[in-house]
């Protein structure tokens, strides 16, 4: 006997989108032939390569950056092209960064392949022709039917045939997709035949699509990954294998963020190039030139060969050309690239080590999922934070409740656990009751309707939303309890200790547009009742309108409390009535396409004509620390926007609690409210408000330089503003012309104000405002932060995503870049990390370029004086390693380990983060000073030894050096110059400092007398044999490299001395700040934030 | 409590690395440091670069220019390059002793020996002895790797080709006559060069190495007969030729040719008149060159280069004035916040 799925899928046309599956691969009827369909294996492939095709596909995919093939077409120029350097100085480099970027990720595919055997090579139980077959993972076939235990996790997308339990269910938990650890039930599917072996079926179903997050498929859909849990064990068929199971579709890379940092390198990168072009240009004319002079193109005592002679002239001015591009390519460093990426890569770990991270509770550190972006947390000037879970630690507490209007406040906590009684719970006077029967249908109505699970051990309750712990809870503190859920049946202790049972006949989930979420059971009785808990602006127009007002008033007076509120309402449902609904759903839940739609309809449906209970309040405490780190932040110049779904009330008052708002912070409401106020058409009075409010905080307030420059706070008045979703889709969206006007008016105004609210917002308008302010004038770094899923879209948007390891599931961490157990991190992971990340990266990229630049400027300068002959001033091997062995090292250690202010200092002193905002070291001017510094010292280094030269006689034997001496003299006065520059910059020397930068210059000098000891058999000419020995024993050549690197030097350490004197005041005084520390940093809490900052700030700036 | 946070596997680890709390020398350039430090360097800068610009000042030199373009010039009618073996006489005369030991120079001005074609044109391989390059020289020689023969050139290439065959003879007039000032040839090169980088064949007599190769276009004799007079100072390690060898860094340079170390002369050149015998052979006029020889006494510091006592002492003094600015600016600023 077959059972033909083929009937439910009945009045379905697109079969395209849709495949067939033949149940254990049997033929459904014999008139068919069976043709197998091909589908993809089973095999998880997250690698990029294989063994075989490692080496090209990873070359090509090195050398599709610009930066390594210009590497390369230099590298094959000096092959081809007679140029002046051998290949090897530029092919080494350019093979180590290769290599060394090859190996990095070749590792990270070597895992990658690990963690994929895992998967495919996992045993996993197929039952073919009555046979139980262990095979691996990677060899079941789409029709397979496959059988798996309890605590095993499902090797494919399976539909549930046949379940161990009586009641052909199934639980799972999907933590390892999406973090929810509840348990969900599944169903297996209806009416079929209990015999597998014998069961011929087809099956259609979608094709693969990847809405992990929509819903976790229909309730006979098993997710690969999904674990069984309180199970024996189920037989199911696979559907989807492989790459296009739910959870490979989901497998995506997010799209790469840069950094600021990134684009500044790219353009000192393309100013370099033109210097580079420019000087290779200016070589080549200048040549020509003084070739045309009669003798000296081609003297008696160096003449050409007659192939040169043959040459095309333009043939020649070409390759000229090159070769000067060769012979000056090195002011590009290779090695910078590498350094960078190094120094991101290792940079990240100290936010992973950071044990301030480690939060005891959930006995976890930081996470960082890129490292690409560390710099950037030194830049970020918009935070945007969800409320709910990130500056409320989610962990919510039934407070109190209303039923039909009366208020019910559990304030005897020590009372016995079934306190709630009419005569002696409620705070009200005793008058005024709702009835007994409207009590208990309440408290039902809490016990009912959600979607809460009971644990066994330890006690206690598991659910997506702690909203709904928390009201189960308080229920069971008022004599109801929900014993749990079996079979499709909800068990309730009522107060007169009686059990009560309620079939579950649906479950209209929770989702962020609807707001509610609704259960129909039906009773002993045999009534069939609908329960509804929401937003009451979700609810309120669902139910009779005489009853909403008694309730709202209490609604608003929570929510201004800084309580959330949900509405409860219930709903009796005739047989009929039902009768229709539970088609309605159930061809909803079994729709191929538009299944969300088709659900969302009937539940708007059925979630009508309610009546209204009551309402609860639950209070979500603020995160620990919340209001320090917002202070700190605002401190630091950082303007904080809290999105969130909340309502207005709610949200403000976290704001007031998080110290966002202050008493004396005007406030500019632009919500539905205001905007209904005038009784005027919205569209007049938002375009009368903006304009009214862009004039208060924008037109009459100073200017944004006066604010930074500290003397604002006497003058001039804080805003916060304060903004709704509706509101702001009517900014966003307006149709008519001002539509582009309203929002310039929207982001003046709001960067005006120092914190913004944003209440009733769907997450997609999240991600709106922060693509509004990123991309808005000056293009602010955003970060942003959050814990759950609804944040996701504007942790992806903004520049810097941070998700908080909360309650609400996993989603906001693993779409984040950097993940922190709370919220009270952030000030840290800003002010200390991002601030000396940015300082490291940028002192680096500054550093690299201006090393290259006083390197490669001598030899630049000497083409004057060999007759533009392309004569490499410095030997090859000095040439190759001066980047990767003689002062890479130094910087490297530089950029990992600097802390030119103290990690105390930074964290007491907020406005320091304000030195270095707008990417205030790698703008155009600091890079003009490198780059003066550079010339300046590639200028002091060849002119230098040029003079010392008028007479090579050096020695005290008359002898006379040549031009390799002069090089080498040249090339130590550079290395030591460059290496006692770093070490100038250093404030903070440990013994790795010590180590390095003493270790790199004695390395060069033994370097050196290695090199220059030993004739080399594989080396055509000998240029550099023993003349750095011969340089070392000339005093005049010692006593030149002195003056020359004390020259150098000079104007730096007077820079230095002349800017220091207001330092040491706040390097010297904050660590007594912080040792004093029992009085925690006076200034913070007890003065007034602006005070603060500008007393705080005349210290450091002046 | 201690316990369980050591049982969490999770939990960083407390080390002062992982925490960047590195104990760390924190330097400060404070004005307290800086200003005795700019004394002390600049003082010290100071006393060096007058002890040498002393030295340097007492160093004597002579140059002697005789490329002979002008009319007078006694080498006017050797300047001709038509002229073949042409020798000139260079009267001049000192008028105190000329303390020696006296080094002689030859100089040449505008010659490109830094050229880097010039420059790679050579072969290592065959200056180092080895007879396989003897054969089959290194190809960057072109084009003066092989001759009209096809027998290859050793040593091969532009640098060893164009060597500066110079002979001068200088004598002093004692009472008219000439008396000849001896030369001394030896310790003119570097010490590795003649004796570990540059070797010969260990083939006797070394003329046999040389077999079925030709010797370089320009030169007069085979390089196995390059100096006739000390059958050591022949081959790649005949002293003149080293210093040949050794590329200037500039194309204005002199090279060292002989020392003035023996009889007479030992303590230098007396006063007195000396000629000079010049075997004018090498042109340079074709590109604007000039000739000279340059005598010179030397001292610690070398040759004479009054460079470096100068920039010493501006940079120390700079150091010094520096030092009293610092002074002045923090009397005027730093002393009164203290208070």
């Amino acid at each position: 006997m077959a059972v033909n799925f083929n009937e439910m899928l009945k009045g379905d046309e697109r079969r395209v989108d849709s495949r067939t599956i033949y149940v254990g691969h049997r033929p459904c009827s014999a008139s068919e032939p069976f043709i197998p369909p091909k589908f993809c294996d089973n095999r998880i492939v997250s690698s990029k390569y294989t063994v075989w095709n490692f080496l090209p596909k990873n070359l090509f995919e090195q050398f599709r950056r610009i930066a390594n093939f210009y590497f390369l077409i230099i590298f094959l120029v000096q092959v081809i092209v007679d140029t002046p350097t051998s290949p090897v100085t530029s092919g080494l480099p350019l093979c180590f960064v290769i290599t060394v970027t090859a190996i990095k990720q070749g590792y990270e595919d070597w895992l990658r392949h690990k963690a994929d055997n895992e998967v495919n090579k996992y045993p996993v139980t197929v039952l073919e022709n009555g046979l139980r077959l262990r095979k691996e993972s990677e060899k079941i076939k789409v029709g397979d039917v496959l059988e798996v235990e309890e605590e095993e996790t499902f090797p494919c997308d399976l539909i549930l045939l046949r379940s161990s339990r009586d009641d052909d269910t199934c639980f799972v938990t999907t933590a390892s997709l999406d973090g929810e650890s509840n348990h969900k039930t599944h169903y297996t599917v209806p009416d079929i035949e209990k015999d597998l072996e014998s069961l011929s079926a087809t099956l259609e179903c979608e094709q693969p699509q990847p809405d992990l997050y929509k819903s976790l498929g229909p309730e006979n859909l098993l997710l690969k990954g999904a674990t069984l849990k309180n199970t024996e064990k189920v037989c199911g068929v696979a559907i989807y294998t492989g790459m296009e199971t739910k959870m490979a579709l989901n497998y995506q890379g997010k799209s790469q963020k840069r950094s600021a940092v990134e684009k500044s390198i790219n353009a000192f990168l393309l100013v370099y190039l033109c210097i580079l072009l420019s000087k290779a240009l200016v070589c080549t004319t200048l040549k020509y030139l003084w070739q045309s002079k009669p003798g000296q193109d081609e003297p008696w005592y160096n003449e050409k060969t007659q192939k040169v002679r043959d040459t095309n002239l333009y043939l020649k001015m070409f390759t000229d050309f090159l070769s000067f591009m060769v012979l000056f390519n090195f002011i590009i460093p290779v090695s910078m690239y590498v350094t960078v990426e190094m120094q991101k890569f290792l940079g990240s770990f100290f936010i992973t080590w950071d044990k301030d991270f480690f939060d005891p509770e959930i006995k976890e550190g930081a996470l960082v999922n890129t490292s690409d972006l560390n710099e950037e947390l030194g830049q970020v000037e918009y935070v945007f934070t969800d409320k709910t879970g990130t500056l409320t630690q989610n962990n919510m507490e039934f407070i109190e409740c209303c039923i039909d209007g009366f208020q019910y406040k559990h304030r005897d906590v020590n009372s016995e656990v079934d306190g709630f009684c009419v005569t002696d719970g409620p705070v009200n006077s005793l008058k005024e009751k709702a009835g007994r029967e409207r009590e208990e249908l309440f408290l039902r109505a809490l016990c009912l309707c959600h979607t809460v699970q009971v644990k066994e051990s330890p006690e206690g309750f598991i659910a997506s939303s702690p909203d709904e712990v928390a009201l189960v809870k308080g229920a069971m503190r008022y004599g109801f309890t929900f014993l749990g859920l079996e079979s499709k049946a909800m068990k309730i202790l009522n107060r007169s200790h009686e059990i009560e049972v309620y079939d579950l006949l649906h479950v209209l989930n929770f989702d962020p547009v609807r707001r509610r979420m609704s259960v129909i059971v039906k009773c002993k009785s045999g009534d069939i009742v609908l329960f509804c808990k929401g937003a009451d602006s979700s609810i309120f127009p669902r139910v009779r309108q005489e009853e909403v007002e008694p309730i709202r008033v209490h609604v608003e007076r929570n929510a201004k409390e800084g309580y959330r509120t949900l509405c409860v309402a219930y709903k009796l449902l005739g047989t009929e009535e039902y009768a229709r609904v539970d088609a309605a759903l159930r061809e909803a839940r079994l729709a191929l396409q538009g299944r969300e739609e088709k659900l969302m309809a009937v539940y708007n449906e059925v979630e009508t004509g309610m009546s209204l209970i009551g309402a609860t309040a639950v209070e979500d405490r603020l995160q620990e620390e919340a209001a320090e780190t917002m202070q700190a932040l605002q401190g630091a110049g950082i303007k904080i926007w809290v999105l969130t779904g909340d309502k207005m009330e709610t949200a403000k008052s976290t704001c007031f609690a998080c110290r966002l708002f202050q008493m004396t912070t005007e406030l500019l409401e632009l919500t539905v409210r205001t905007l209904d106020e005038g009784g005027r058409k919205r569209e007049e009075r938002l375009h009368e408000l903006l304009l009214e409010y862009h004039k208060k905080a924008v037109q009459d307030a100073p200017s944004v330089e006066n604010s930074i420059s500290g003397n604002w706070s006497v003058t001039s008045h804080e805003y916060g503003f304060i903004i709704d979703g509706a509101t702001l889709s009517m900014v966003l969206n307006s149709t008519d012309s001002n539509s582009s006007h309203y929002r310039t008016l929207f982001l003046q105004i709001c960067q005006n104000c120092t914190a913004v609210l944003c209440c009733r917002m769907a997450p997609l308008q999240k991600a709106q405002i922060v693509k509004l302010v990123k991309n808005s004038k000056g293009s602010p770094i955003t970060l942003s932060i959050g814990d759950g899923a609804n944040d996701v879209s504007m942790i992806l948007e903004a520049h810097v995503g941070i998700g908080i390891k909360g309650k609400e599931g996993r989603q906001a961490v693993r779409n984040s870049d950097y993940a922190i157990p709370k919220l009270k991190h952030l000030k840290k992971l800003l002010l200390a990390h991002g601030h000396l990340y940015y300082v490291r990266i940028a002192h680096l990229v500054q550093y690299f370029f201006y090393k290259n630049l006083c390197f490669i400027l001598p030899q630049f300068l000497y083409q004057f004086f060999c007759g533009h002959s392309q004569q490499p001033l410095y030997d090859a091997a000095y040439l190759t390693m001066y980047n990767i062995c003689f002062t890479s090292m130094p910087i490297l250690a530089y950029s990992l380990l600097e802390q030119h202010i103290s990690i105390q200092a930074l964290l007491s002193n907020a406005p320091l983060y304000r030195e270095i905002r707008k990417n205030a070291m790698l703008r155009w001017r600091p890079f003009l000073y490198w780059t003066l510094l550079g010339v300046f010292h590639g200028l002091v280094f060849f002119f230098g030894v040029r003079c010392l030269f008028r007479n090579s006689a050096l020695q005290d034997d008359g002898q006379v050096y040549g031009n390799w001496s002069y090089g080498t003299i040249v090339f130590t006065v550079l290395v030591f110059t460059v290496t006692l520059k770093l070490a100038l910059d250093t404030r903070h020397w440990t013994w790795i400092n010590h180590f390095v930068i003493w270790g790199s210059l004695a390395f060069y000098v033994l370097f050196s007398f290695f090199w220059g000891g030993i004739i080399w058999p594989f080396l055509r000419q000998q240029r550099m044999y023993f003349v750095f020995a011969t340089m070392l024993s000339s005093l005049s050549a010692w006593l030149v490299i002195i003056v020359l690197i004390v020259l150098s030097l000079l104007p730096e350490i007077l820079l230095a001395v002349f800017r220091k004197p207001f330092t040491p005041f706040t390097q010297q005084r904050n660590p007594v700040e912080s040792n004093v520390g029992a009085v925690p940093s006076p200034l913070s809490s007890t003065r007034p934030l602006l005070m603060r900052t500008f007393t705080d700030e005349s210290n450091t700036v002046i | 409590m201690v316990k369980e946070e050591n049982e969490s596997p999770n939990r960083p680890d407390n080390t002062a690395f992982t925490q960047q709390r590195l104990p760390a020398w924190q330097p400060m350039l404070s004005a307290g440091i800086v200003i005795p430090g700019f004394v002390l360097i600049g003082l010290a800068f100071i006393g060096i670069g007058v002890a040498l610009l002393i030295t340097s000042r007492n160093i004597q030199v002579l140059e002697l220019d005789y490329t002979g373009t002008e009319q007078n010039s006694p080498c006017f009618q050797c300047s001709d390059p038509d002229q073949q073996d042409c020798v000139c006489t260079l009267q001049f005369s000192i008028n105190s002793l000329f303390e020696g030991p006296v080094f002689f120079y030859y100089g040449l001005s505008n010659y490109f020996q830094n050229y880097r074609r010039y420059g790679v044109s050579r072969d290592d391989g065959q200056l180092y002895g080895d007879l396989s390059y003897f054969k089959e020289p290194y190809d960057q020689c072109e084009p003066y790797r092989f001759d009209r023969n096809k027998r290859p050139i050793v040593p091969c290439g532009s640098v060893a080709n164009c060597i500066a065959v110079y002979t001068f003879r200088l004598f002093q007039i004692v009472n008219g006559q000439q008396k000849e000032v001896p030369l001394d040839g030896k310790g003119i090169a570097w010490w590795t060069d003649y004796n570990i980088k540059f070797r010969n064949p260990t083939v006797t007599p070394l003329r046999n190495a040389f077999n079925s190769t030709a010797k370089p276009l320009f030169w007069p004799r085979p390089a196995y007969e390059l100096d006739p007079s000390d059958p050591a100072n022949n081959g790649f390690i005949n002293q003149d030729f080293l210093v040949w060898m050794r590329r200037a860094a500039l194309p204005d340079f002199r090279k060292l040719y002989r020392r003035i170390t023996e009889g007479d002369y030992a303590n230098g050149l007396p006063a007195g008149n000396y000629s000079l015998e010049i075997a004018y052979n090498y042109p340079v006029l074709s590109f604007s060159g000039r000739k000279m020889v340059v005598f010179s006494n030397v001292s610690w510091m070398g040759g004479k280069n009054e460079f470096l006592g100068i920039a010493y002492l501006v940079i120390g003094t700079l150091c010094v004035v520096m030092s009293v600015v610092m002074l002045i600016v923090y009397a005027k600023f730093k002393f009164p916040e203290e208070d």
